[in-house]
């Protein structure tokens, strides 16, 4: 029973990820991240249905307050504030993004097939959580909005989770809060970055600020 | 011999119930609109109409015009007759027969495309070319989702596909259908040029890909490409519903009845799409039927997992 939900979540992760990839639309994007954050917030709790601990349900319910809730509204208002609706030009187009995101996925089974581990080997949860973390790298490679990379980190914070979720037997929950506290003080500063970047050149195309020179020295 | 004649009913069924599944699919999108609708036969005044109609041909057509639409009723009629309609089995079933089934629409389409360049306009030449390009870009999902159900029936035939489906493989193999489902849903807008692939109503040569290259038939001829379009959306939602409800209750008429409901839903399923999404930009249509090769691909890797 939990063996099956624990499948459909990790199905429902994986369909995130690769709705990620393929959207242009940064409110559905968002949404697609907090669905991953709902999902890692349930499945500790899965993992350890018949000897519920006093700790994982903290665990849970901090994850789901940060990455459910907390998140989604940070990112709303950043672009609000930068008044983006949409990546129009990434640097790899959608289409490629999602025959490379099905290459990925392929590969996150077979490494699952050549580890050799001593727990987590059964369910899907594992690759689901490979093919996460090589997403969000993607993501925030093939992106040019800043707001978009900050999404592909945290998918890739994500799969990290998932897969601490699928091999671990027990969670050392002191160290994900310790995680989940960094994740949240590192899109706090983003999004704070990203609305001055927004205020300063009308624009969070992360690329052109590689062209950024000292007006001094120049002219 | 009596699976025979059941399977043959079906087909009979098929063949005269396929055009008020269009019924369905305009009354779901009329309801949607808030309008009354046509009623559910229109479909059967319309081609009632056209048959007592002359045919006119233009200057410049040659024989394919004439040869496309019984060319194009022949494709859907022999893949109807190679498609199980519910559990009863399809009339002919032999190994490896879904790729007859699927060169009987190619072949289909070849002969629509042909025509369609043979009456030398440029509006019908443009639909063409997006037709086979649609159909090109569609045909992966299409195959790799039918790989996913051999390979859950570890038969070659259609109909072994859906007969192979007993409780237990169904249970242990229900992410892999549902996803393969939801593909072939995909795939099926695509090939019958339903929105957001295309769109049945417009009338804008720019825009129209199936509606433009059948603009020079006339009368019979027309009635019957759109008895074969009819046709083929029954078909194609009759692996849909198969693959997504693999009910076996055992009593021959229940699961008719089953099927017969699930094409139902199908038909509102479709119209609802219709009436929830715009149609995508041009452009858009290749990331679309990529996301049905996705789907695809992980009812592939789902059966894999399940079967290791």
């Amino acid at each position: 029973m939990t063996n099956t939900a624990l499948d459909y979540l990790s199905v429902l992760f994986i369909l995130s990820n690769f709705a990620l990839l393929a959207s242009s639309r940064l409110g559905l994007c968002i949404n697609a991240v907090t669905v991953q954050g709902v999902v890692l917030a349930i499945i500790p709790l899965l993992h350890e249905f018949e000897h519920l601990q006093i700790a994982s349900i903290l665990l849970c319910v901090v994850t789901l307050a940060i990455k459910g809730y907390a998140f989604p509204r940070l990112l709303r208002a950043a672009i609000s504030r930068a008044k983006v609706r949409r990546e129009v030009e990434p640097l790899i187009g959608y289409s490629t993004s999602l025959l490379i995101g099905l290459a990925m996925l392929v590969f996150a089974f077979w490494l699952q097939s050549r580890l050799p581990l001593t727990h987590g080997g059964e369910g899907i949860l594992l690759p689901a959580a490979f093919f996460g973390i090589l997403a969000g790298f993607f993501i925030t490679i093939a992106r040019r909005k800043a707001l978009t990379q900050i999404l592909g980190y945290l998918a890739l914070e994500n799969g990290i989770f998932a897969f601490g979720a699928a091999s671990l037997s027990e969670h050392p929950w002191l160290l994900e809060m310790g995680i989940l506290l960094d994740v949240f003080v590192a899109v706090l500063i983003m999004g704070v970055a990203l609305f001055h970047i927004s205020q300063e050149f009308d624009h969070i195309d992360a690329d052109r600020l590689a062209s950024l020179r000292d007006p001094v020295g120049e002219s | 011999m009596t699976t025979q004649l059941l399977a043959l009913t079906t087909f009979l069924l098929a063949l005269i119930a396929c055009p008020l599944l269009l019924g369905i699919v305009n009354r779901t999108k009329a309801i949607f609109a808030g309008r009354n609708g046509p009623p559910l036969l229109q479909k059967y005044y319309d081609l009632r109409k056209l048959l007592g109609k002359d045919v006119v041909y233009s200057y410049t057509a040659t024989w394919l015009v004439r040869a496309c639409p019984v060319v194009v009723l022949a494709g859907s009629l022999a893949a109807a007759a190679l498609t199980p309609f519910g559990r009863g089995g399809a009339v002919f079933s032999f190994q490896g027969d879904f790729l007859v089934w699927a060169g009987a629409f190619t072949m289909a389409r070849l002969f629509m495309v042909l025509a369609a360049l043979d009456v030398g306009s440029s509006f019908e030449g443009m639909g063409g070319s997006r037709e086979v390009w649609y159909a090109a870009l569609a045909e992966p999902a299409l195959f790799l989702s039918m790989a996913a159900l051999a390979a859950i029936a570890r038969d070659y035939s259609l109909t072994g596909f859906f007969l192979s489906l007993t409780p237990e493989v169904t249970s242990r193999h229900l992410m892999a259908l549902l996803f393969a489902a939801f593909a072939l849903f995909l795939v099926s807008l695509a090939e019958n040029s339903r929105i957001p692939v295309d769109d049945p109503t417009t009338h804008l040569e720019l825009t129209m890909i199936h509606e433009v290259m059948i603009l020079d038939h006339s009368g019979p001829d027309l009635a019957l490409i759109e008895y074969a379009s009819a046709l083929k959306i029954w078909v194609m939602g009759a692996l849909v519903v198969g693959a997504a409800v693999p009910v076996d209750i055992g009593s021959w008429w229940l699961d008719a009845g089953c099927f017969l409901g699930g094409m139902a839903v199908f038909a509102v399923l479709l119209g609802t799409v219709e009436s929830a999404m715009a149609r995508l930009r041009l452009t858009r249509v290749p990331q679309f039927l990529v996301g049905a090769l996705v789907l695809a691909a992980l009812s592939v890797v789902m059966m894999a997992r399940n079967s290791a």
